[in-house]
């Protein structure tokens, strides 16, 4: 009934110690969590030191320094550098974020980093999301109508667009996902913050006529109602959003639609 | 064995059961009651409990018999749906989860039939 021992490879062993680089600059300690499962074996800590005087503010600059002048071979998404892809989402000093965003200085001691949580390793700091995609695809993002398109936009008064703020700005970096402990016991199941708080977002959407369809997918001892307000999503959410909130109105409007 | 089916197909599994808003409204109300019946409940208990003919006459008056069946209903109930989602949260294996499920159902079910029993044989 109970898995008393961890699964195959869940062991962190401790790494390669990386020599300093020579300079007479200042070096900060980086722990990185290194996997390669094409060399087998279990995933281990790597020991980095970064001249700080020869690298940019942030932790992604750190990342391309060890890249670029110490260990080639370390691999990690990244691609617009200034917090609006979500690609360099990772867990930073035990916390997820992404790291473009994440100065350096607001760490301290020996920097700590790992991929996000509870995903398939795919290469060192490169989780498997494939799961985290298809439950965003799930819950149909995307405007639904029936009425006959109109020749121009489809319109929307100041007052309902402003019903979308604090949920359009999600760049679906899985920060919060990764870090809900209710997603991770049950993520085959439960849909997990980031995709609640985009479903919220196209059922607030004064434009969309498929609301009582989307509330009806949602509802689910599971799909919805593993949420159970522990607040680690809006804890982490590099953008500021709070999911947990979004979660709750969809709530309140299962229980509307009751009555 | 290779696994060919999709991700989507394996997210959206067997569908939304569409129910979940009777649990969670059954949760919230039994909370509520729980928040104003049990401090009035411990207060009854607590100044009726010199001897144990105080206790029986708390429990045999009217209104000392619906308010200690009402907070035990209520406790029960809140207990029951509570256990529900650790069960549900925690055991993945699908028997285990089916039989912790019913006896959860089982046992509360026969904790609130001889809560009712001996308070009714109490007052009655």
């Amino acid at each position: 009934m109970v898995a008393l021992t961890l699964p195959k490879n869940s062991q962190i062993k401790s790494g390669k110690t990386w020599p300093k680089p020579e300079t007479s600059g200042k070096l900060r300690e980086f722990k990185v969590y290194r996997y390669d499962p094409d060399a087998g074996g279990p995933p281990r800590w790597d020991t980095y030191y970064v001249d700080l005087d020869d690298c940019g503010p942030m932790i992604l600059d750190a990342l391309f320094y060890i890249k670029n002048k110490i260990d080639a071979t370390l691999a990690f998404r990244r691609s617009c550098r200034e917090g609006i892809c979500g690609s360099c989402s990772m867990n930073i000093g035990g916390r997820n974020t992404i790291a473009c965003t994440s100065g350096i200085d607001e760490y301290k001691g020996k920097i700590t980093i790992a991929p996000l949580p509870h995903q398939p390793v795919v290469k060192d700091l490169i989780p498997d999301l494939t799961q985290f995609y298809a439950q965003l695809a799930s819950i149909k993002p995307y405007l639904q109508t029936e009425t006959p398109r109109p020749e121009r936009e489809w319109r929307q008064s100041q007052e309902d667009r402003e019903q979308l703020d604090g949920l359009y700005e999600c760049i679906l970096c899985a920060c919060c996902s990764t870090s809900c402990p209710s997603y991770w016991w049950n993520s085959d199941k439960y849909l997990g913050p980031a995709a609640l708080l985009q479903a919220y977002r196209w059922i607030a959407d004064s434009r969309d006529e498929a609301t009582g369809e989307r509330l009806d997918d949602l509802e689910d001892p599971f799909k919805l109602y593993r949420c159970h307000t522990i607040m680690n999503c809006a804890q982490v959410c590099p953008k500021g959003l709070n999911p947990a909130k979004a979660i709750g109105k969809i709530k309140e409007l299962m229980v509307e639609r009751q009555a | 064995m290779t696994d060919y089916r999709t991700p989507i197909s394996k997210v959206r599994g067997l569908g939304a059961a569409k129910s979940g808003v009777g649990h969670f409204i059954g949760q919230r109300l039994s909370a509520i009651a729980l928040f104003l019946l049990l401090p009035v409940f411990l207060v009854a208990v607590a100044l009726n409990s010199g001897s144990l003919d105080a206790i029986y006459a708390l429990f045999s008056s009217p209104l000392g018999a619906i308010l200690t069946l009402a907070t035990l209903t209520a406790a029960i109930y809140h207990m029951r749906l509570g256990l529900q989602v650790v069960i549900e949260d925690y055991i993945h294996k699908p028997a285990s989860k089916l039989t912790l499920l019913a006896l959860n159902t089982l046992l509360c079910a026969a904790l609130w039939i001889a809560a009712l029993y001996s308070i009714l044989r109490i007052a009655a």
